[in-house]
This record gives C-alpha cells, structure tokens and sequence, in this order.
C-alpha cells in the first residue's frame, strides 16, 4: 500500500485538500467577461458590415449589456481580492507574462470603450431624455461619428478578453485540470455562446433571432467539440490530469458537469434552436437562458474544480 | 485611503527586526532538559526559544517540543488562580481562592494528618522540576512516601538490570556514545520519535559516519526507517532474540574475550545456558529468521567495542523487564562496549552543595518499606504508594497514606490502571495538585495550585551525568503570568506555615542558586551571561585503559553475566524467555509511543505543538482494515480485555507501519477535561486501555503492553432516547 | 549567487521542527505554515520503505509565481530568493493557485501572500534560516550553489538527489538527498 500524509503544518483549510482560494466571484467574473466580449464582438462586426440597421438589438439593446457586466465582473474580481484596498498597484506595471496583468489592462481599455459604446446610441436608446450640456450632445456627436473606428478597436480586443477569461485558468500549470490550450479557445467560444444567447433573448425581429440561432447553434457545436477534445487530451495524459478529468467524469462535478453544462447547457439548447430555425415553433427565450445558465455554471465548475487538482509529486 | 491597512503596515513594521532580550534557561517540556535562550520583546511576551550553543545536551539545536516551549507559556487555558473545592447545588466544582487561603488550608490538613498519622501518612507523587522543591519541603516535614511516574512506569527496570549487572544505573542522559559507534541496536528504542535530543543528533551523526543501525521493533518506527537492519519482531520476544544473539556470539566465538576474561565473572555459566537457544529456536519464537539474526549479531561483532545495544528508556513492558534490561547489559559485555569508544562512556557529573538547612528528620516509613515486596526497587513505586491509601489493600494497615501532593504529574494519564487511582483517590482525605495547566490530574484535587511556568522562574542548578560535566541554570525569563507561582515558593509557603522556616532561608530561590554558584566556583552574574558552564572531568578517562584495572561497583566488583545476587532472591540468575499472552482472536495488541512534537500528555494542549499535530490516530494495518471495513479517518472507539470503552473516538489511520496483530497510538491524548480547550476529546488515552498490568517481581515495574483490544465501529456511548 | 537548501532525507526524522522555528522565526500565524513534513510510506509489512521530507517554497528558478503576479509584489532577488512585497500585494492569488507545491497561503491579517523567504532578513546578519539553525539531526544545508566548494554544492555533487516535481518545470532550489 503506498500512503502520502501530512505529518505536520498544511492542514491548512485554507490550503488542503483544497486551495479555495478562489470562490464564487472568481466564476461569475469569467462568465460575465465572457459574455461582454461576445455582444461587444458581435456588435462590432455588425457596425463594420454596415448592418446596424437590420440587427439593431445587437448594436443598441444588447450593448447595454457589457458595460454592465464589466462592472459588476470588476466589483466581483475586487471582492474576491485579499487586498483590495491595493488593486490600484494592478495599473503601476504591465507585466507581459501574467494574464491577470494583462486581464486588468484589456479591462481598463474595454470597459470605458463598452460604455462610449453605449453612449453613443444615447439618443436613440433613450429618445425621450434630453442632454442637459451642449458639450455633451457634442461628445455625443463624436463618439457616434467614432463608431466604426471603436468598432475596429473592439474587435481584437473583445478576442482577447474572451480567450483571457480561459487563459487566466489556463496559465496555471500547477493545476492539472486548467493547464491544457483549449481553455482560452473553449472559453471564448463558450463567451460567444453566451453572446449569442443574450442578443437572441433580447431581439425583437425574427431576422436578427434566426441569424444569432444559426450563429449560436455554430458555437455550441464547436464547443461541445473543444469540450471533447479537452477531454480526450486529459484522457491521453498524465496521472494528475486523467485524475483531473475524472472529477469532470464520474467524480464530484459530474452532475454539474455533464447535466447541467453539457446536456442543459448545450445539447438541449442546441437542438432547440435547430428547430427553431427549421420553423418549427420554440419560445426562444428557453434555450437562450439554458445556455447562459450552463456557462455560468462551467466557469463555476471549471474554477472550483480545478482548484482541487493538484500536481503530484 | 489607498494603502491604508493598519493591520498589514503593522505587521510589516513589526517584521524588522527588534531587539530581544535573552535568558538564560533550560527546557522543561520534558526531562533532557537542554539549556536554552529564551527571547522576549519589549512588551514581555516570548517570542522564541532558542538552543544554548555550548550545551551538550542540546548543542544549540533543541528539538520541537523544545522549540514550541513558547506554547507552555502563551497557552490561555493555563491555570490562573489557586482553586478550591466547593459543593454548588450537590454539585462538586471549583471556586477560585486566594493564595494565603489555599496555602493556610493545606498547612492546616497536613497538620491535622500529621497529628492522626503521622507526617509519613502524607504521600508526594512528583515529576520534574517543582519535585524537587516538594521533596526538600515533605523530607524537611518528615514524609519519604515519595514516588515518582519516570521510575515504575519508566526507566526502573532498566536501572536495575544494569546495576546488577555493571554496579551502574545508566542514568539520564544516558552514556551511550552515539556519535561515535559503528553500529547501534534499538530494541523498541525509537529515536527520532523519542525526541531526547542528543541522542537524536548523535545518531544522526552516527548515519554521517556510515554506522550500521539495527532496529528491533514490531513496528517500522522511523528509526527502523533510517536502519540497515529492521527486525520486524513479533511483540513481547525480546528476550528470546537476545538469547540467540549470545548464542551465536558465543558459538562462533565473536564475543570480546579479552574483555570477558578480564572484566566479567559468570561466564561460563552463561556460555551453558545459551546453548540451547539457537538462532532456529528463536526463529520459532521472534519470527525472525535465523538467517538474519547470526547476520545482525555478526554486524555487532564486527563493529565491537564500537557497538551499542541500547538500554532503551520506557521498558516497563511486559512484567520481566529487569530481565529483559539484564539480557542488554549482557549483550554489551559480550561485545565489550561499556566503557569503550562508540560504546558506553563513564559518565561524570558535578555535585551541586547543597544549601544548609536543618537535618531532616527520620521518617518511620517510607517509600522503600511500601516497596519491600520488590527487593531491588530504588525508587518509589507509584502504583504501590497509591495501593496504601485504599484500607483493604494489605499494606494500608502498616503505611497508611492519607493525603496526597500531586505535582508535575498527569497520574490519569501516566500511572496505569485507573480503577486502582480512583479507588487510592475515593480514600484519601487530602489531594493537592501543583500544575501548569487544567489536566485531569487536577480534577480529582481539593485544591489545585497554579504553577508558573519553567519560562518565569528559577529552579536548581541542572548537573546532569555527561561526557564533561556541566551546568545550567534557569533564570525567568518574563513575570509570571496571571496569579501563578513557582514551585520554590510554594514549598516555602507551605514550609513557612508548617514550621519550617529553618528550611527556607531565603527569601528569593535565586539566592540559593547564587550560594550554590559560588561555591561552585562560578556566580549568578556569570550564568546569567553563559547560560551552560562546562567543568573539566576529575574522574579520569572516558573510556576503560589499556593496561589499567577497573573495578565494577558490583559485589564481585566484576560485570555479573550471572547474578549471585538474583538468584539468592530467587530470580533467574540469567534470563530466560517467559510467554506472554497473544490477543485473542477479534483482539489487538495496544501499542503505544512517543510522537516528536509531544510530550506525554503535557503538551496536547500547547497552542504551537498542537497545531503540529492535534489528535493521536489508531495506527492500523491494511489487512485489519479489510476485515473490518476500516477507512482512512474514520473514526473508532476501543474496548479492552477487561471491557473498558474508551470516553472518546480516535480515527484510523491504515498504514503499513504496522503488524497486523497490534494497534499503535501515540501517548499523550484523549483529555477529558473540557477546560484545555484545544486537547479536550482529541484523540483516544492510552491509559484508559492499560488495565492489565504485568508487575515486575524484581523492582515492581508496572509493565503496560500486554493490553488487547477490540475496534468498534459504532459509538459505544450513544444512549437511545425514545 | 544562488542560494539553495539541500535536506538529506536519509537523516530527517519528520520531527516538524523545522516547522516550529519558522512560526516563532516569522511571526507565522498559528494554523499556518511555510514549511511543512511530509511522509511517503511504500511496500507491505515487512517491507515498507519511509520518506519524510520537509518542503517550503522552493525558490524555483523558473517561477511560476512571480510570472503570474500581476503587480511585481512576488519577486526574485539577488541569491534567487523569492519574495512578497505585502504592501504591493493585491491578494489577487494568483500566485498561489499557480505554485505546484502548494507553498504559498494567504496571511490570514494581512490579507496578502506569505511564504518561506529563506529567511532572507537572517541571511542579512550571516545567520542561517531558522528552520536549519535548529533542525536537530542538522539533516538541512544551506548555501550557495554558485560556489562550487560550499556544502552543498560538495553535497549535490557526491550524493544522489532528486527536486520535487521537476516535470512542472519550476527548477526548484530545494535538493532532497536520497
Ligand atoms: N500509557 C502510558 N503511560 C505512560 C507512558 C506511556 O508511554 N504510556 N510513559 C511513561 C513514562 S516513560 C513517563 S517518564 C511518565 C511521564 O509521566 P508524567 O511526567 O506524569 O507525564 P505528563 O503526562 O507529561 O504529565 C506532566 C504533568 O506536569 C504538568 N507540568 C508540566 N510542566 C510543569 C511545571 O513546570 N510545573 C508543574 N507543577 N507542572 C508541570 C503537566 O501539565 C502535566 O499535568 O509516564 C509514564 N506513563
Ligand atoms: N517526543 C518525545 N520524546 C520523548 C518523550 C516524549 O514524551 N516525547 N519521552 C521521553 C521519555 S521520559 C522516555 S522514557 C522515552 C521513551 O522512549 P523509548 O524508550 O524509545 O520508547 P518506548 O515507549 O519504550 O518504545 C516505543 C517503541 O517500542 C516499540 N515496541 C512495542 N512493543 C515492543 C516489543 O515487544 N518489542 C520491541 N522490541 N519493541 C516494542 C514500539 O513499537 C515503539 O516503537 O522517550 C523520551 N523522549
Ligand atoms: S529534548 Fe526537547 S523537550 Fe526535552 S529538554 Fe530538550 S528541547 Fe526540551
Ligand atoms: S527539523 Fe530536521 S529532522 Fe526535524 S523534520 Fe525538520 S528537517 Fe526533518
Ligand atoms: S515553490 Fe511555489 S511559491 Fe516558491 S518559487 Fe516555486 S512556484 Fe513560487
Ligand atoms: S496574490 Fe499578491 S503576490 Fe500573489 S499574484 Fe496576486 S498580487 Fe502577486
Ligand atoms: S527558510 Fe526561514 S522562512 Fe523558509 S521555511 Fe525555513 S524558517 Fe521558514
Ligand atoms: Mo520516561
């Protein structure tokens, strides 16, 4: 029999058998990034394509969205922070290797973007308020005649907070269940996904519903691909990491897992929206929230769980 | 607001590095007693404890217990005030007292018992440093019924058996040169987890040096871990291995014989009687095969005179225990190792005047009368002290003990069979516990008084038996804390109250050490300073010389491989095997040690040793686990041989360190009283399950591991409610 | 320079020693570590190997820790210390989810990351880290592998050792004798 204990110290809670480092905050942070890069992506693309007046949900409506969820992202990451009271040292360097550096200043430069987004559908987002100040009704004018150029900027930059929301997992090669490639690729998709659902929740013509429905469907089967394929390369690889992958299969998180994330959260929704598309009538907004549902609940998964997987040695 | 956490700009500050003051100290958390530096800020409070570099005892490096000595201070639970006992509503509890009220009620019941019974009426169990200041006050009082727990449940048989064989105790610390053997046999010695620090960092140095090491022990200890040899020995054998060990040594003629012929007598008498008990014999007995016993006893040869076959230090065992300590000494003159490089040196101490004060008085009785039954015991025997205090024991009528001061001692916990402690308890008119800290002791007392710590007072001058002798002194490093006081003042209270003044001239116990210090040739201020002194050895050589005669204090003046003296008590004059009781079928051994970071029971509940390791767990072997469906953590609950229940549950731990017909636990847990609060039902006591004593005929040695006892897995105590 | 502490397993008696000192060394809160023992039992009865071992941060030349630290508060210093800065520390962890081992907790007070240091405020004074200075089987070395005479550069150089978990890639500075 081979036995491994701890004769002293590191019966730490704290520390084992889990980290905990990381609670719920963590997740819903993911998820929320997640789903303001895929709006904010999607939104750009449409104004690049000049297509804002056919999918006016994405542009205006839906946009209302990230400004939102970065914020509350933010105060989630914040609170989750030992040190809170010294996040400001977050902006005093840009430190190239580390995805929560980078994370912190993609967020800095996206979030405010997210709101001048916004701002500039002001009028017709809200016709009935006035702007009090001229020099805001001309900010106003500018930032609405700078739609295209933040639409540019937005487009790499909502890639890049979609794949740092898997990265910053990902980067971890000191827990086996987060350290594989596909994370950034599988959470980008999965913010898409979410993207996706969030516009189609809100769409108020068929048109604009059946092409997010089409885009969307695309999303969840790559991802269900990318969740295959994470899996099959935890399955090929070491000790740690095919203990890892049994938490996900047959372990602890199986039911969130495979119930929620992947059959409620994917399947279900996906053959949904296939049949919405073939007209068959579905309410669209029951697969829109299951998808939704299912990537918050992944990226609570994926962060607990991966903080009990731990190296061997 | 940005960078406004006090908390952490407080710590940060509190990181550089202040100036601490040092005191010069020796440990207290168990008996090797290593001089140290205590360090304490500003505010008093101790921050570290820190090995004396020029120490031989701890050569600056103390061991955990040692080093986590700051918990005995800091622990919250300690005793506060002296405490009495009331009866509140029908119900027996403590209230707090006044020093004087404490001291004048205890003055006033010795008196009273001396006046009924006489001062020997009035019993001291002690342990430690504050038993010393106790015995000076109780021999001053007229009292010699003292006893002490490190002696019948302790080291007895040990001294014994080499006494008679070496005319020597082997004394603490013992004279084993460690450092420089070439081969070291553990017989259920295990160092590494018997933390007595030099001989831990001796045998370290010993692995340095490429020696062989030789572990007997059914289970794989750490030592047996560090070991060339491990003989997984089946329990209670020992004396059979040993027997087959002279027996090959003699047989193939590997014993010193130089050294026989010239210090040893009885030998031939000895070659007779291990003849017949041949490696094959053994094999049957020990399960060690014959093979790997002629090989370990041709590693010692080998290695003869530079060869340690280890006293071994708790070995009151199975009841032949003096026999068993015999089989050792023997086995040493065999290879020729006392008195040799690598082997056993000749240890040297410095007498320590004593302060003048009145003779005492002779006591009518006394220990050694109490323990006549057992002709060679040179101590009090604890168990036999308690059995005096219950009138249908047969000894009551002629030494009836009455009342009882209990100081440094945990008797619940170190004494075995608690019926017999609760029987002595029920009949004693008096108790009176001086202790540190609320252990179970002190709920059987009448008046419990609270002991400051070894870090807030003086004690005597330690001058203990070393390769030079040495001193050291404890000087308090901080106040007492709360309304504690040292067991020097307390001895004089009492003393004072008794009439004894003349016993205690002093008004401060530091004027007695700064007397003792003078004439030692050294002062306080010095000590203060140094900490350790160190003394040239007047006594010659180390180690025997070539050319010269040694006379062995023994009556032949010569190593007795037989014993004259033994069998005109009628012993065994050698050793001989006996059979000891195997665990009947659904039963287990209980096996029980030391873990490094604890001592006994005293430090479970020590805030920075306890964080260490919180609980003792069953140590349980795979195939035990597989027939009773055991896991990891699980928790179980004990039964012995004689029906007791263990109060509390321990879990299991499933490890092949472990025969499948024993169990092992560390010593020291299961407290039951819920005032420490962080040892309170942490953890099963050992003691509780030692009902079953072997006595030792020949010194009264109360042998603990012939206990069995059976695993339940449902909580024995759970009462149905309807 | 480049520090390193090399533990002879062979002598190490997993008397948690080490661990003590370092709590009453760094302040270390009680209930938490910097060091810590591990026991690896392996084989049946009677043929059961033991290895205790005391871990702490390895100092990893490759760190994971102090790549992922997004303000600069975990750091690497002349010797190849790494360390904490707590008033740069965000407590954003990081750094802890990423060490392999496990070294590091978040001070309970505090609220930023502690860990072993290597004692860095006593090498500062020529002391050696507290956990060496009273290991009792003196089973812990510590120097300067940069120096091809020191101890325990002589030490890795004639004895057999290993590092722990050197597939993670963090060229720990840690050596266990084996
Ligand atoms: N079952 C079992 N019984 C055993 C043993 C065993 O292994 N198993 N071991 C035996 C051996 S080898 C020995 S030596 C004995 C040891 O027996 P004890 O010396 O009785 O051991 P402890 O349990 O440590 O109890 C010490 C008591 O002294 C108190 N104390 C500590 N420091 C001080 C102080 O400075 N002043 C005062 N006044 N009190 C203090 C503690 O709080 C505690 O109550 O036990 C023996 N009994
Ligand atoms: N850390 C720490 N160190 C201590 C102490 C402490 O409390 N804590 N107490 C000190 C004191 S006072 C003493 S007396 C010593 C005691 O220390 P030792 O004399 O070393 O200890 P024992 O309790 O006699 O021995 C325990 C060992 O004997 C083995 N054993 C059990 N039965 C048998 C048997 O039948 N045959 C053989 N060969 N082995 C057997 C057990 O498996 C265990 O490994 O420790 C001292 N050192
Ligand atoms: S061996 Fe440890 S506990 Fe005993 S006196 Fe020395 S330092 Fe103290
Ligand atoms: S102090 Fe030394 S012997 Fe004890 S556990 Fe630590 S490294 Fe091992
Ligand atoms: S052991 Fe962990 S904390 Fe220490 S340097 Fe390596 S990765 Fe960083
Ligand atoms: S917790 Fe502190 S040290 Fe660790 S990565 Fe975050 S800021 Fe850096
Ligand atoms: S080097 Fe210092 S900080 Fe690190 S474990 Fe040892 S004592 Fe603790
Ligand atoms: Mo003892």
């Amino acid at each position: 029999m081979q036995e491994e204990i701890f004769v002293s110290g590191r019966d730490i809670p704290n520390i084992d058998p889990s980290l905990e480092i990381w609670h719920w905050p963590i997740g819903l942070y993911l998820f929320l990034g997640g789903l303001a890069a895929g709006i904010i992506l999607f939104a750009s693309i449409v104004v690049i394509l000049n297509k804002e007046d056919e999918y006016p949900t994405t542009v205006k409506y839906a946009s209302i969205i990230p400004p939102i969820a970065l914020v509350i992202g933010l105060i989630a990451l914040i609170y989750d922070l030992k040190n809170p009271l010294y996040s400001w040292q977050l902006y005093t360097t840009i430190r190239i290797e580390s995805p929560m550096s980078w994370g912190a200043w993609v967020l800095l430069i996206v979030t405010p973007l997210s709101f001048l987004w916004v701002f500039s559908y002001f009028s017709e987002l809200f016709p009935t308020w006035d702007l009090k100040f001229e020099w805001l009704k001309k900010f106003e004018q500018f930032v609405k005649k700078n739609r295209k150029n933040m639409a540019y900027l937005l487009v790499p930059l909502s890639i890049i907070l979609g794949v740092y929301t898997g990265i910053l997992l990902s980067a971890f090669n000191a827990r086996p269940l987060w350290n594989n490639a596909i994370l950034g690729p599988l959470f980008l998709t999965s913010g898409l996904s979410t993207g996706a659902a969030a516009i189609i929740l809100l769409a108020k013509t068929a048109q604009e519903r059946h092409l997010f429905g089409k885009v969307d469907l695309a999303l969840i089967i790559i991802e269900l691909g990318l969740i295959i394929h994470m899996l099959m390369g935890m399955y090929a690889g070491s000790e740690v990491q095919l203990e890892a992958m049994r938490l996900l299969v047959g372990g602890e998180f199986t039911v969130l897992f495979f119930g929620f994330v992947v059959i409620l959260g994917l399947i279900i929704p996906g053959i949904l929206e296939a049949l919405e598309i073939k007209g068959y009538k579905v309410p669209v907004a029951i697969p829109a929230l299951l998808v939704l549902i299912g990537g918050l609940i992944f990226r609570f998964v994926m962060v607990e769980a991966g903080q009990i997987t731990r190296y061997l040695y | 607001a940005f960078g406004g956490n006090s908390i952490l700009n407080e710590l940060v500050a509190e990181n550089i590095a202040k100036k601490l003051k040092k005191t010069a100290t020796y440990c207290e958390v168990c008996f090797w007693k290593c001089a140290a530096w205590a360090h304490s800020d500003e505010q008093g409070n101790i921050k570290k404890i820190i090995g004396n570099d020029i120490d031989p005892h701890c050569n600056g490096r103390l061991c955990p217990r040692g080093t986590g000595g700051i918990g005995m201070y800091s622990d919250e639970d300690r005793l506060k005030t002296p405490l009495i006992r009331t009866t509140i509503d029908g119900e027996q509890t403590f209230r707090e007292a006044s020093w004087d009220e404490a001291l004048d009620l205890i003055a006033s019941k010795f008196k009273q018992v001396k006046d009924t019974h006489g001062a020997e009426s009035i019993a001291l169990l002690k342990h430690g440093s504050p038993g010393k200041h106790l015995e000076h006050l109780f021999k001053a009082y007229g009292s010699d019924t003292i006893a002490e727990p490190a002696y019948a449940q302790c080291r007895g048989p040990r001294e014994t058996g080499f006494a008679l064989t070496y005319g020597s105790w082997v004394g603490s610390p013992e004279p084993t040169d460690i450092r420089d053997t070439k081969c070291l046999v553990l017989i259920g010695s295990h160092i590494g987890e018997n933390m007595h620090n030099t001989q831990v960092q001796e045998m370290s140095d010993a692995i340095d040096n490429g020696a062989t090491i030789i572990t007997v022990d059914p289970r794989f200890s750490t030592a047996a871990s560090k070991s060339q040899h491990w003989l997984a020995i089946k329990p209670a054998t020992d004396i059979a291995l040993m027997l087959a060990w002279m027996n090959v040594l003699i047989e193939e003629e590997l014993y010193d014989k130089e050294y026989v012929d010239k210090y040893c007598t009885g030998f031939n008498q000895l070659r007779d009687h291990v003849l017949n008990f041949t490696p094959e014999w053994a094999y049957g007995i020990t399960t060690i095969k014959p093979a790997e016993i002629r090989k370990t006893a041709r590693a010692m040869a080998n290695a003869a005179p530079s060869v340690i076959i280890h006293p071994g230090r708790h070995v009151t065992w199975y009841g032949d225990d003096s026999q068993r300590a015999r089989a050792m000494a023997i086995l040493n003159a065999l290879l020729g190792s006392w008195g040799r490089r690598g082997g056993f040196y000749f240890k040297e101490s410095l007498k320590v005047p004593k302060f003048p004060h009145p003779k005492y008085p002779e006591p009518k009785w006394g220990w050694q009368d109490i323990g006549k039954k057992f002709p060679l015991a040179q101590m009090g025997i604890t168990t036999e002290v308690m059995k005096c205090a219950i009138p249908t024991e047969e000894n009551h009528e002629k030494y009836p003990v009455k009342a009882m001061m209990i100081a440094g001692t945990n008797i619940t916990k170190s004494i075995p069979n608690k019926k017999l402690l609760e029987d002595a308890i029920e009949n004693l008119e008096f108790i009176v516990v001086l202790d540190t800290m609320p252990m179970d002791v002190t709920g059987y007392a009448d008046i419990v008084l609270p002991e400051c710590t070894y870090l807030e007072r003086y004690d005597d001058i330690r001058s203990s038996p070393n390769r030079e002798p040495s001193i050291a002194v404890r000087i308090p490093a901080v106040k007492p804390k709360y309304d504690s006081k040292p067991g020097w003042w307390v001895a004089k209270q009492i003393g004072e109250r008794l009439g004894l003044s003349e016993y205690f001239k002093f008004d401060d116990y530091e004027e007695v050490i700064e007397w003792q210090l003078n004439k030692l040739g050294t002062s306080l201020e010095e000590m203060k300073k140094i900490g350790v002194k160190q003394f040239p050895r007047k006594s010659g050589s180390l180690y025997l010389e070539e050319g010269k005669t040694h006379e062995f204090a023994t009556e032949s003046g010569k190593i007795e491989l037989y014993s004259n003296q033994l069998k005109s008590l009628g012993f065994d004059p050698i050793p001989v095997f006996t059979k000891h009781p195997e665990p009947p079928q659904g039963f287990y051994r209980l096996n029980y040690g030391r873990a490094p970071m604890h001592t006994f029971s005293r430090t479970a509940n020590n805030p920075n040793l306890n964080d260490l390791m919180n609980e003792n767990k069953l140590w349980v072997n795979p195939k035990v686990a597989r027939i009773l469906d055991l896991k990891t953590g699980q928790k179980v609950w004990l039964r012995n041989q004689d029906k007791v229940t263990s109060t509390f549950p321990i879990k299991v731990r499933i490890t092949e360190r472990i025969r499948w017909d024993s169990v092992y636990m560390v010593h020291g847990f299961g407290h039951d009283n819920k005032k420490l609060t962080k040892a309170f039902g942490k953890g099963i006591n050992d003691t509780q399950m030692i009902t079953k004593v072997a006595v030792d005929p020949i010194m009264g040695g109360t042998g603990m591991r012939g206990n069995f006892v059976e695993i339940l897995t449902e909580n024995p105590h759970k009462t149905v409610t309807i | 320079m480049r520090y390193a502490m090399v533990i002879d397993t062979l002598k190490c008696v997993g008397c948690s020693d080490c661990v003590v000192a370092c709590q009453t060394e760094n302040d270390v809160p009680v209930g938490y570590c910097r060091d810590w023992i591990t026991e690896t039992v392996d084989g049946s009865y009677p043929n059961v190997v033991l290895e205790l071992k005391s871990e702490r941060c390895n100092h990893c030349e490759n760190a994971p820790c102090v790549r992922c630290c997004p303000t600069g508060a975990s750091h690497i210093i002349d010797g190849g210390i790494v360390l904490v800065t707590p008033n740069e520390c965000i407590g954003c962890g990081a750094c802890i989810e990423s060490c392999p081992y496990d070294a590091r907790y978040s001070h309970p007070e505090g609220g930023y990351v502690d860990k072993c240091t290597f004692c860095n405020h006593r090498l500062e004074k020529g002391q050696l880290p507290a956990c060496v200075s009273v290991c009792p089987t003196n089973c812990m070395y510590f120097g300067d592998l940069d120096n091809p005479n020191s101890k325990v550069s002589r030490l890795l150089k004639n004895r057999k050792y290993k590092t722990l978990a050197p597939e993670a890639g963090t060229k720990p500075q840690v050596y266990y004798l084996i």
